[in-house]
């Protein structure tokens, strides 16, 4: 037999490379999208052609005629299994299938169901629906005011209790609103030697995670069985059970690894309809979206960012506002907690005394938004450090100076009242400013070609308060299974919790097996989101394994082993059983403190259990005469705590911010009248090997998170966070111009170029 | 070509296989339902993001736009054909020893065209790594480490 190797050192620290990694090279590893079960039926969606409106009548006949069509399906007939086919995590609002109203262009309207998926889509395109159109509103400024309303009323989910107060609100596409007031804010801009005001725009933009969304159901009446690419199993068991009205334990939600999420994958996204549709046919029903089609399912926040603060004549903030409207589209999605849960921070990583935020989440004939990789954070990012720079520039101090004298100190408190604990935000700066050379001479370029450096820093709260719990197993060879609901969609939770669990255990991670979730077998957990599996979930399975140990030491003593005596755990099992048998289970759950915002003041002791800092140096070339930007070199510090895998770590940073390289460079969800224009990779360019800078590092600064398992705490979304304004700092830096809205494209430079020249293009 | 399904003959990873397709069928269907070979796998639909790649004749295809019926006469090399047993390709190692992937849908995209590239040119330049790999996209954004990787492969190869 082979026993577990009792570790020979520290687990955590440990570059391992994924567990996962041979069945990823060899094109082996399992994902939903490979999933095909006996007797399933393909389902293909049939979508709203306009952004807002009535449907008079959906004419199915053509598609019900084409020779291999099972059938076809619409809203009406969800009905008759799901009496109440309201879902989402925030607000029941979002209908399965079109209920009488269609609010965006591109919104499930009728499911045609085939044996092959070719003729399933063929026939979809037949069908045709008589639509009476209504007024529509596409932008968040305009929605906040607008009297064309996306909703009749407001339907807050029970969920989130700080919602409770926003149920049957009429006449307004305001899903969500936050405030936070410190201080005296009139007071200290009355007062004020400077005051300065920007507003920022970023566009909404989409996850486009490889797999693409994909849910295969198989209900009946007596079990409900989804296999599905999410993010979140426990809580879309939680959801598909209430609208089933059915126990939990009646309904399994399992996944398997995940090709991207980034936050696309989590709460209910295709899993009502995949059942909805197997209880209706009676048999297992794949719903496999297109690329284009994702496009139509979930999204990031476009926004609209009005920021003012008040400067002293030495450069010290003395007060900040910030109007934060985002731009939530048709269904209500996770977006309000976004609103909120970004608001907290939505003054940036400063100590500044006087603060007043209001962030809204609004409602628009758009596609959805929801999260995506830092929860409206890199929105925020993306214009207090635009803004940052632009005072110091007016100040004439030096950027790197004034976010000095500014920056928010580990043990300060933050603007919601919750003191920094163990949050390196100047070890992240000094770091970024040693990376990039900042105050060091460089080639500035000379004719068409300027060089320029910009440097940015942002912080973000994590998602509080949410739950974890996590079982270890161990057997009677010393091996150790970790049940947990903790979804690996590429950022290595596998790997690192299997280390966790190894730590704790004393055992190699190599011994550790770490299940897929599967709500039938893994204990609950909120949702791989928000950066929050290390931190929580790690948390968790610490406290597990130390239920392993205390009964495996309760065993030893029961079987004459003396206290101290370091006997190897398979020899445990065997002083018991008297052969290799036996199980030794474990369980932990972890539940941050957490202490809700003050209705009137949006303020809180315990916001966050930890803070996240990012921040980014870039270097830039600009042509002058096309403004074309070359991102030279981009590097990323974060404050990861102690980091489980370094390795894993630092892919995770450079990840992130190639992906917000995207979003900051090129990516943009491009409307006409509520048509979306662009929903594929030809037109919605994602970043490619040719748009890596020559140099792009991503690392982490030496620090420890003292309440995070063995010092660790989040990563997933940091790198993301200081991309976008560090990139706009260094094309500022390099030409003088200042872009306020993503993406940063070559016509929006040399437009810019043009305007400052004092030679506009004709149209601006 | 006739729209009757033909049968169409070819080599694949390997061994030979045979089977009948219809004009449309693509070679990424084709090969995930008739051979279960989920190596090869649609994202894009449009021969922009390579997670379909395939080797035909040596050659990198996109499968989601390659015609099955070409393949016939064809030698088809998909990931799953690259291991020798229980050895991985040095390809294969390289990307696990950079830590060249995270989520792992694109890997097998990358490490086809990767093989091709150090067939066509066992020493590539960096240049010449992100022109073969400018059709594989990464939403992972795993770049500097598949930059390593290929170079880290080139010298496995070269031994």
């Amino acid at each position: 037999m082979s026993e577990a190797k009792i570790a020979t050192g520290s687990q955590i620290g440990r570059s391992l490379p994924r567990v996962e990694a041979r069945a990823k090279v060899t094109g082996r590893a399992e994902y939903i999208h490979n999933l095909r079960l006996p007797g399933m039926l393909h389902a293909k969606i049939h979508r709203s052609t306009v952004p807002h409106a009535r449907i008079r009548s959906i004419d199915t006949s053509a598609a019900k005629a084409m020779p291999g069509v099972h059938s076809v399906v619409i809203g009406d007939d969800i009905l008759a299994v799901i009496p109440d086919p309201y879902f989402g995590p925030a607000f029941h609002d979002q209908p399965i299938l079109a209920l009488g109203k269609v609010r965006f262009a591109g919104e499930p309207v009728a499911v045609v169901l085939a044996e092959d998926p070719k003729i399933a889509e063929a026939a979809a395109q037949t069908i045709s629906v008589d639509y009476e159109e209504l007024p529509a509103v596409y932008d968040e400024v305009e929605a906040m005011t607008s009297t064309a309303y996306v909703h009749d009323e407001l339907k807050p989910a029970g969920m989130f209790a700080d919602l409770k107060h926003l149920a049957g609100k009429r006449d307004t596409n305001v899903a969500l609103d936050y405030h936070l007031r410190l201080g005296d804010v009139d007071k200290a801009f009355a007062e004020a030697d400077h005051v300065f005001e920007h507003t920022f725009r970023t566009p909404q933009q989409m996850h486009t995670p490889l797999e693409p969304h994909v849910a295969v159901a198989d209900a009946t009446d007596a079990q409900v069985t989804v296999h599905s690419s999410t993010q979140t199993p426990s809580t879309v068991r939680v959801e598909i059970a209430r609208l089933l009205g059915l126990p939990e334990n009646r309904v399994r939600v399992r996944t398997a690894f995940l090709g991207g999420g980034f936050g696309a994958k989590v709460y209910v996204k295709l899993e009502a309809l995949a059942v909805a549709l197997s209880l209706i046919a009676r048999r297992p029903v794949k719903v496999a979206l297109t690329m284009e089609e994702q496009f139509f399912t979930i999204s990031k926040h476009g926004s609209t960012f009005r920021i003012k603060s008040a400067v002293s004549k030495d450069g010290r903030l003395t007060a900040r506002y910030c109007e934060v409207i985002y731009n939530g589209g048709a269904y209500a999605d996770i977006g309000p907690r976004v609103a909120q849960k970004s608001g907290f921070s939505a003054a940036g990583p400063y100590d500044i005394p006087n603060v007043a935020i209001d962030s809204y989440e609004t409602y628009t004939n758009r596609p959805t938004a929801g999260a995506l990789r830092g929860f409206g954070c890199p929105q925020l990012v993306w214009a207090y450090e635009s803004h940052a720079d632009l005072i110091a520039r007016a100040l004439g101090l030096d950027p790197v100076e004034f976010r000095r004298k500014n920056l928010l100190k580990d043990g300060l408190p933050q603007a919601t009242g919750t003191v920094l604990r163990d949050t390196a935000t100047e070890a992240v700066l000094d770091r970024v400013v040693q990376r990039i050379g900042w105050g060091q001479p460089f080639d500035r370029g000379s004719g068409t070609i300027r060089r320029g450096r910009g440097i940015a820093i942002g912080m973000k709260a994590s998602i509080s308060p949410t739950t974890s719990v996590a079982t270890i197993a161990v057997a009677a060879d010393g091996g150790a299974t970790l049940y947990c609901g903790t979804v690996d969609m590429g950022q290595g939770s596998t790997t690192a919790l299997a280390q966790i669990a190894a730590q704790a255990l004393g055992i190699e991670a190599e011994a550790v097996r770490v299940v897929a979730p599967d709500t039938d077998m893994t204990p609950y957990d909120m949702g791989t989101l928000g950066s929050r599996s290390t931190f929580h979930m790690g948390n968790a399975v610490r406290r597990a394994a130390e239920e392993v140990e205390a009964k495996l030491a309760a065993m030893a003593a029961e079987a004459g082993v003396p206290a101290g005596t370091n006997l190897p755990i398979a020899e445990i099992f065997r002083r018991k059983y008297g052969m290799q048998a036996g199980t030794v289970v474990g369980s932990g759950s972890f539940v941050p403190d957490y202490v809700s915002p003050d209705h009137a003041t949006g303020l809180t002791p315990n916001a966050t259990p930890y803070w996240m800092t990012g921040g980014s140096g870039a270097e830039v070339e600009v042509d002058t005469e096309t403004g074309r930007v070359r991102v030279l070199r981009l590097v990323n510090v974060a404050d990861a705590g102690t980091p489980i895998n370094p390795r894993i770590v630092e892919t995770q940073l450079t990840g992130a911010a190639v992906m917000q390289l995207g979003f900051t460079m090129s990516e943009e969800m491009v409307f006409t009248d509520g048509q979306l224009r662009n929903p594929s990779f030809a037109d919605y360019k994602i970043p490619g090997i040719r748009d890596m800078p020559g140099l792009m590092t991503g690392e982490s600064v030496a620090a420890r998170q003292e309440s995070g398992p063995y010092g660790a705490k989040g990563v997933g979304e940091t790198g993301t966070f200081a991309v976008s304004p560090a990139i706009a700092n260094a094309i500022h830096d390099a030409v003088c111009v200042r872009i306020t809205e993503l993406p940063i494209t070559a016509e929006a430079v040399y437009r810019a170029l043009r305007h400052a020249a004092g030679d506009p293009l004709p149209e601006d | 070509m006739s729209a009757a399904p033909r049968t169409i003959r070819f080599t694949l990873n390997g061994a030979a296989a045979e089977c009948i397709v219809a004009p449309h069928e693509t070679l990424v269907d084709v090969l995930r339902d008739r051979f279960a070979l989920y190596g090869p796998r649609e994202s894009c639909g449009q021969g922009l993001c390579g997670c379909c790649t395939v080797l035909v004749d040596g050659a990198a295809v996109s499968g989601c736009l390659y015609l099955a019926a070409f393949a016939d006469g064809a030698e088809i090399v998909t990931v799953e054909g690259l291991a020798d047993g229980d050895a991985l390709h040095p390809v294969q190692e390289a990307f696990i020893e950079a830590g060249a992937f995270q989520c792992g849908f694109c890997t097998p995209g990358f490490i086809l065209m990767t093989t091709r590239l150090l067939a066509a040119d066992p020493n590539p330049s960096d240049e010449q790594i992100r022109h073969y790999l400018s059709g594989n996209l990464c939403r992972c954004g795993t770049y500097p480490q598949i930059m390593e990787a290929v170079k880290l492969a080139a010298r496995k190869l070269q031994g």
